[in-house]
């Protein structure tokens, strides 16, 4: 067994006993804390589909993740109250069924990240984090101004979705289909950066101007990349309006697309467990540090300077070595 | 003109002050080796660009088996049977030889969204990659990464890369360009191995190689071309040595006028 494959199979068990750990420390704390984690690492995986193996460097992913966490939050409200969305042109009703609305947070995530993608891919380098950023600042005001859900304020879950079989508003079994959904996506996401799309996509990230000199058309690869990144965040959405059981524009703001971002980085650009590593770094850390201090950043920010200056593939490429990549 | 394969009309494109290209007529023949010489800043790469369509020309057209490419998009050209190579070899240094030409064969064996299958199992590549490591003779580096390649085997690996998707035309740019005795001899092989496949639009400034391969030549100066003919007619031509004197090439044309 190399290290790679030892520190996988060690952050598996890790976290498929984690409930049975938090019950034997009497932390169940712990529990709601990792459920987190989860949907953060399954939002900075997403991200790292575009910016690690795309090279699309986005400041708007929280965009994906808001949209999809708003489009939850708003229909399972509207499912509590027995209100209607929508009245015009047609009656929309509101609905409580996560089967329903989860699928329909990653297709509306998905249908945001096709505009603004198709619009921002036609710029490249800086400006593609500007024109992204931009976006994501205009979702960020257009939730601050919809009074109706709250406006800044934002607006409360009144219970989490309900699914056949699975109580989500138990933590416990909520975590495990928090894992249950990351699993998944970290499977599939596995199975698309090495089919021919997949290497499509890293050809642009390498060099976009000998692909299209092969004869690819890059544009529609990158775009439909950026889309399945999108996706990926609006169902991490999803997630954490239910596990909050609460959302606000900040999470779409600006700074949440820069600590997806930071995530990726420190776990290990480019590779599928990193992001996941980075997410759990990151929100363990502001949670140890916030105890001594508001300021944490303070102590982020070093850290995150070492691990990019010593570490090339983060926290992930330190502890399983090598070169290993491709998922 | 029924023999054309690749044709220029006043190709015409300026930067700023500088005429890049001015009035250009180019015929390239089916199956011939063309070259495109010149003093260093004739244009010649500029000429490539416009062709593989990096660069939208001011002025002018350009046809390509038969229909006007002027408009056409980069790959879309590609996709026709227009292939080219670069200056500075342009290979994915993180991927390996294998995977390299791996996806030039997928740029011409239908769509990529493909999202499923390993892109090393799909039998479209299978049954195209070994063929394609054998032309270029890298079989031994197959699961190398491009960037651990000696200078001579990236040249190959790129021009193996333009070769995959069996295109109908190759744009070389400078293949010779910082290659040592050695990989001149194996590169030279190759070029003339292909001569028979595809038609070829070299661009080239070791005149030896030039003169031993070529069918035609044309010479760019300035971005117009001044003289046009085959090597014997170019070693000769007055306007060429002329434009070459000083720059220390001319000697290849002189013993044998």
């Amino acid at each position: 067994m190399n290290r790679k494959t030892l520190a996988i199979t060690g952050g598996a068990i890790l976290l498929l006993v984690l409930p049975l750990l938090a019950a034997l420390l009497d932390e169940p704390y712990l529990v709601t804390l990792f459920s987190r984690i989860l949907i953060y690492a399954l939002a900075a995986v997403s991200l790292d589909l575009m910016l690690g193996f795309g090279g699309m460097v986005s400041l708007g992913h929280a965009a994906f993740f808001g949209v999809g966490a708003y489009a939850v939050c708003i229909l399972s409200v509207h499912g509590f109250e027995g209100t209607p969305v929508l009245t015009w042109p047609f009656t929309v009703g509101g609905h409580e069924s996560a089967l329903l609305l989860w699928p329909l947070a990653v297709l509306l995530a998905a249908l945001a990240a096709a505009v603004i993608g198709a619009l921002s891919l036609r710029t490249s380098g800086m400006h593609f984090i500007m024109i992204t950023l931009a976006f994501a600042q205009m979702l960020y005001y257009f939730f601050v101004s919809l009074e109706t859900y709250g406006g800044d304020d934002g607006m409360s879950l009144f219970a989490r979705n309900t699914m056949p079989g699975v109580d989500l508003a138990d933590d416990r079994q909520f975590y495990y289909l928090c894992l249950a959904v990351l699993a998944t996506f970290l499977f599939l996401a596995h199975r698309l950066v090495n089919s021919r799309f997949g290497m499509v996509v890293r050809g642009c990230k390498e060099n976009e101007r000998r692909m299209k000199t092969l004869g690819f058309p890059t544009f529609r690869y990158r775009l439909v990349c950026f889309v399945i990144a999108g996706a990926g965040a609006g169902l991490a959405g999803a997630l954490i309006t239910n596990q909050t059981e609460y959302v606000s524009p900040g999470l779409l703001h600006w700074t949440r697309s820069g600590e997806i971002l930071v995530m990726v980085l420190l776990g290990g650009m480019g590779t599928l467990f990193g992001p996941v590593l980075g997410a759990a770094a990151l929100l363990l850390m502001e949670e140890m540090l916030s105890i001594y201090t508001e300021h944490w950043m303070i102590y982020l920010g070093p850290f995150l300077i070492l691990v990019v200056l010593f570490a090339k593939r983060g926290i992930y490429g330190w502890i399983a070595g090598g070169t290993g990549n491709h998922g | 003109m029924a023999d054309t394969l690749l044709a220029t009309r006043s190709l015409s494109k300026r930067f700023g002050a500088v005429q890049a290209t001015k009035d250009l007529t180019l015929e390239v023949a089916h199956g011939e080796l063309h070259a495109l010489i010149g003093p260093n800043g004739a244009g010649k790469t500029t000429v490539l660009n416009q062709l593989s369509g990096e660069l939208t020309p001011d002025r002018g057209r350009i046809y390509f088996d038969g229909r006007s490419i002027t408009n056409l998009r980069v790959h879309k050209r590609a996709q026709m049977g227009l292939a080219r190579s670069y200056q500075i070899t342009s290979v994915f240094d993180h991927l390996t030889v294998r995977e390299n030409l791996s996806l030039a064969i997928q740029a011409h064996n239908g769509h990529s969204f493909r999202f499923w299958r390993r892109a090393g199992d799909d039998p479209l590549i299978r049954g195209a990659i070994d063929p394609a490591m054998a032309r270029v003779g890298l079989e031994q580096r197959s699961r190398v990464p491009a960037a651990n390649l000696s200078h001579g085997e990236r040249r190959q690996l790129e021009v193996g890369m333009a070769l995959c998707g069996r295109p109908k035309m190759l744009l070389l740019d400078e293949p010779y360009a910082g290659m040592g005795p050695g990989g001149t001899v194996e590169l030279t092989k190759l070029i003339r191995r292909l001569k028979s496949e595809v038609t070829i639009l070299l661009v080239e400034h070791d005149m030896g190689a030039v003169f031993s391969l070529a069918d035609r030549i044309t010479v760019l100066v300035y971005g117009q071309a001044i003289a046009s003919g085959s090597p014997e007619a170019i070693r000769c031509d007055r306007a060429v040595r002329q434009a070459y004197l000083g720059e220390g090439d001319n000697h290849h044309g002189n013993a044998a006028c």
